[in-house]
């Protein structure tokens, strides 16, 4: 747990009836190309410290970078898919400062000479509204090493007695996104905010740039705010709150950066320009290094790398690579689907989307596909800690199984009941749905005598429930089904069951 | 047999090894008994490597008696400037802050090298991280002068000229930053070019300053030095800077040394005031021998020149600033405690390692640079100096439309006295004011002897310049004039230098 104490903050309500919130967002992406950004080494998540490294990452005397090309295509479609435009011709510069996980005492980065810029993205907001996020620059860089401080309670460097460092990080590519200042959010801003991350993650997941996993780090964040009063139009000190990692936390360091900038200034006070820690488990923000606008990393174009230059026809070929904008295909999808606003938000929130475009795509109906893949493989996906898509590829469920189940259904052979069945055993690994329909059994008996001999049987043990739907309570007939669709052991269509036994008793 | 077999260039040893007239072993011993002879006052070498040269030298010898078709240096030892890292053998640099380092990976320069059958006899001495023209500033005390043991023998890469001019080596590799190649071959009466920058991979080279860091060939002759070239020179997709053509062709340039109907631009700028009497004179003497050889003489004006040593001087530290921050005793190298801080932080150590790990000369430059390139000086002083960079290639172009090479003396002096420019700085700095424009425009130059100045006896270099990726043209005009020099002195220049092993036994 966070030692620290929380500021003083005023109510949220309170804050914004006085002062006007303007946010900036800095999101470092981590790309997902299978080597590091100047040199050939690896990137796995997750391996064992310091085995990924080499001279480059490892900045020995000596080495020297080379520009991973997949890195430069992939900040290129992330700059056209923010609207941005694309450099014609810029340049990496190091950027300059003494620090133990960085291997060169200097960061390649990109400095005055972005790879994309002036650009937006639209968020689509809870009540259907839409902000546009001016988007200031995207740009390249390599990421530093990890380093882990031992020894001290807060696992931040004060009180450690020692660090390790872990390069596997260094030099693995990084997009780093920043928008323009924010105005107007005014109480929009935490949701604002956080839509504006979410909806980033979404693009850069449809890209395919980078598994956007903020829980791993490889999508970061950091959460510049600041207020200005009312009728004012300069901004206020800023504050930057740094590695604010999940979407709910977006919105609440803002919500709280907010609190506490309004205490400080109602009661007078000045605002310092710093950066702050943001703590998940309190939600609060702490002081961390104080900055000022003049800290100087010397910046300089980086004399180790060539320009990059992509020639408008590189650029045209990677716009052509862009998918869809996910706003605009949930919108598709939703009304080619017929899904309700409900239906398809709860899709989109347990990531049923591209799983259930594929089965539609297959051949099952809209309406199973989602049956299907939100009911008992979600439940257990869930129980799993896992998502459906997942937890479905984990179990070699695929969305054939799905059209294959529904055409079992529509054609005939199984009951709603026994599909849940046939499912269950889908699941479990026995194989496709008719082989499981077959190896458990499972088949409506289509025989209608069987079914007739079924409901003389039941109407003959009922002479009482018989005799109520003779009279005209054709409810009653429920239980005589009930009955039936036991005799039957399940196997057979309780609509028919149902017809049978009203054709017994009526004529 | 000894003596004769150190004193022979590199063409012929490669002609007699391949003859089979005599063993690499055999040249190799004789150039270690050289040193075991000669380097107690000469001091070329940081470090021999006696056993992997011997190692080396013997399997050549296996793979030339299996008959295997080798290189054409295959055979021929040479030294290594200790700027270059070598696998398994020490790097320095000249700095007490790699004292101990021993590289995981070869510079790419070494291996070709090594690809080319030659044996690496051992690492020679540098002024600290190629910063000097004396080898003054080497941690590890000077190298002499050959031709007088009280002078420098130029610098940075004093050890690679005095370990040929005192036959105890046939070749060896330098780099040059400002003139590190061709002043230390000028003060030595040896050979030596500067290619093409990216004309050799920089890959393995510690840098100091990467826009005009060029490695390239040290030997005796003009022809062994295009030899040499040939081996170092080629793309490398490890260094981005790296020209992807075919290396111009040196060596058939060397064996042609034809200039009929060539133009010789003299520059106005590099000579006359400010140059030893006896270096204009026998500069003026060359200049007539390519005119008897049927050259026709230019004189062309480079009016930027003048600035070129101001913008030298806030390039190259600038980026070396960047270039030396990495070594900070994270990694390797030295690792110096504070002294009084019972448990230092990493920054405390990083600063006290590099306070007793970096000489005053590094110290400076770092200093000036981080100056140069701190916010608010560096449009004045990084970004004016490039503009001078720019206008100096716009001098080179303009030159090498009225010419086909430029010439010039190397350095303004012969070789000067150990510690007659040590405390001065800007005395220092000057005497590569002929060799830097080269640098900054990246085009090719060689440094070759035209003679003794009568007034001390000492060699005077014969500088020639080329445009970028004509260094063919370097060897055929540095050829043409080595053949009329050679046939006005009698023999080759080093012959008429002192007896060294007489100093030796004297030391
Ligand atoms: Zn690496």
């Amino acid at each position: 747990m966070s030692q620290a104490t929380a500021e003083a903050t005023l109510p949220f309500e309170e804050a914004l009836a006085a002062y006007d919130p303007v946010l900036g967002l800095e999101v470092h992406v981590e790309l997902g190309t299978n080597t590091k950004m100047f040199c050939g080494c690896a990137t796995a998540f997750g391996a064992e410290p310091n085995s990924q490294v080499c001279p480059v990452c490892l900045g020995l005397p000596g080495a020297l970078p080379v520009v991973n090309e997949k890195g430069v295509e992939s900040a290129i479609r992330i700059g056209l898919a923010l609207n941005c435009e694309i450099a014609s011709w810029c340049r990496f510069a190091r950027k300059n400062y003494f620090y133990p996980d960085m291997p060169k005492n200097f960061q390649t980065s990109q400095y005055d000479e972005p790879i994309a810029f002036n650009g937006h993205l639209d968020v689509e907001l809870a009540d259907g509204s839409t902000y546009r996020v001016e988007i200031e620059r995207a740009h390249m860089e390599e990421d530093t090493g990890k380093s882990l401080h031992v020894g001290g309670s807060t696992g931040r460097i004060h009180g450690a007695t020692h660090s390790l460092v872990d390069y596997n990080r260094a030099g693995i590519p990084l997009i780093e996104i920043v928008t323009k200042p924010m105005t107007g959010a005014g109480e929009r801003a935490p949701e604002i905010a956080k839509a504006y991350v979410a909806t980033l993650r979404d693009l850069l997941k449809a890209l395919g740039v980078s598994d956007v996993k903020m829980e791993q780090g490889s999508m970061r964040c950091d959460v510049n705010l600041s207020l200005m009063p009312k009728d004012s139009t300069t901004f206020g000190i800023r504050s930057e709150t740094k590695n604010v990692n999940s979407l709910r936390s977006v919105e609440r360091a803002v919500r709280y950066e907010i609190g506490r900038h309004a205490a400080i200034l109602s009661s007078g006070g000045k605002v310092t320009q710093e950066t702050r820690h943001w703590h998940e488990d309190t939600g609060i923000t702490t002081a961390g290094r104080e900055k000022s606008d003049a800290e100087d990393y010397r910046y300089f174009p980086e004399p180790d790398l060539v320009p990059v230059a992509p020639s408008a026809e590189t650029v045209e070929a990677l716009r052509a690579t862009l998918p869809e904008p996910p706003a605009a295909r949930r919108k598709r999808l939703q009304s080619a689907w017929g899904y309700s606003d409900l239906e398809m938000r709860d899709v989109v929130n347990a990531a049923l989307v591209d799983l259930i475009d594929e089965t539609v795509t297959a051949g099952a109906s809209p309406a199973g596909a989602r049956k299907w893949w939100s009911g008992e493989i979600a439940r257990r996906a869930n129980d799993a800690g896992s998502d459906v898509p997942t937890y479905a590829a984990s179990l070699a469920v695929t969305p054939a199984h799905v059209v294959e189940l529904e055409s079992l259904v529509t054609g005939g052979r199984l009951n709603d009941a026994m599909a849940r069945q046939v499912w269950d055993g889908v699941l479990a690994g026995e194989g496709t749905p008719t082989a499981v329909a077959d190896a458990r059994g499972l088949e409506l008996v289509q025989d209608t005598g069987a079914l007739q001999a079924a409901v003389d049987k039941v109407i003959a043990a009922n002479p009482d429930v018989a005799q109520k739907v003779r009279d005209g309570k054709v409810q009653a007939a429920g239980a005589l089904i009930g009955q039936v669709m036991k005799e039957m052991k399940g196997q057979a269509d309780a609509a028919a069951a149902r017809q049978l036994i009203l054709d017994s008793l009526t004529n | 047999m000894t003596n004769e077999l150190i004193t022979a260039s590199a063409a012929d040893l490669a002609a007699r090894l391949a003859a089979r007239e005599i063993s690499s072993a055999e040249l190799t011993q004789a150039c270690l008994d050289r040193t075991a002879a000669v380097d107690g006052v000469v001091h070329s070498y940081l470090h021999v490597d006696a056993e992997g040269a011997l190692a080396a030298a013997r399997a050549i010898d296996e793979r030339r008696a299996a008959r295997e078709s080798l290189p054409t240096l295959a055979g021929v030892p040479i030294a290594v400037k200790d700027v270059m890292t070598t696998k398994g053998l020490p790097t320095t640099c000249g700095s007490k802050i790699l004292e101990g380092w021993i590289p995981p990976y070869d510079s790419t320069v070494v291996t070709r090298l090594k690809a080319a059958g030659m044996p690496i006899l051992g690492k020679t001495n540098l002024d600290e991280f190629a910063m000097g023209s004396s080898t003054e500033h080497s941690a590890y005390g000077p190298s002499r002068n050959p031709w007088d043991l009280d002078r420098i023998p130029g610098g940075s890469g004093g050890g690679s000229s005095s370990v040929i001019a005192s036959f105890q080596a046939p070749l060896a590799t330098g780099t040059d930053t400002g003139g590190s190649i061709r002043q230390p071959a000028a003060v030595t009466g040896t050979v030596g070019t500067k290619p093409t920058y990216g004309g050799v991979s920089r890959y393995g080279l510690v840098a100091l300053a990467s826009s005009l860091d060029q490695a390239g060939p040290c030997a005796r002759t003009v022809l062994d030095t295009a030899l040499l070239h040939e081996v170092m020179a080629g793309h490398d997709p490890m260094d981005s800077t790296s020209i992807d053509a075919p290396v111009p062709a040196v060596v058939e340039a060397a064996r042609r040394a034809d200039v009929s109907g060539m133009k010789i631009g003299i520059i106005r700028e590099l000579t006359g005031d400010g140059f030893q009497a006896g270096v204009q004179q026998r500069f003026d003497e060359s200049v007539q021998h390519l005119v008897d050889a049927g050259a026709e003489v230019v004189e062309v004006s480079c009016p930027s020149f003048t600035y070129a040593l101001a913008a030298y001087y806030l390039i190259l530290p600038s980026e070396a600033s960047s270039n030396l921050a990495k070594f900070d005793a994270m990694r390797y190298g030295l690792r110096v405690a504070p002294h009084g801080i019972d448990d230092p932080s990493a920054e405390q150590v990083m600063a006290a390692t590099r306070d007793a790990g970096f000489g005053d000369e590094v110290k400076r430059r770092i200093i000036l640079g981080t100056y140069a390139l701190s916010s608010g000086y560096y449009d004045a002083y990084y970004g004016s100096a490039q503009k001078v960079r720019r206008l100096i290639a716009d001098d080179f172009t303009r030159a090498f439309e009225a010419a086909d090479v430029l010439v010039s003396p190397t350095a303004p002096t012969t070789a000067f006295a150990f510690g007659d420019k040590i405390d001065d700085p800007m005395a220092m700095y000057l005497n590569d004011i002929a060799t830097i424009p080269a640098n900054l425009a990246g085009v090719p130059g060689m440094s070759l002897p035209s003679g003794l100045a009568p007034e001390d006896g000492l060699p005077v270099g014969f500088q020639i310049l080329a445009p970028a990726m004509q260094d063919q043209r370097l060897y055929a005009v540095g050829a043409a004039l080595e053949a009329r020099l050679l046939s006005a002195w009698g023999a080759p220049l080093l012959h008429s230098a002192p007896d060294l092993t007489a100093a030796g036994k004297g030391a």
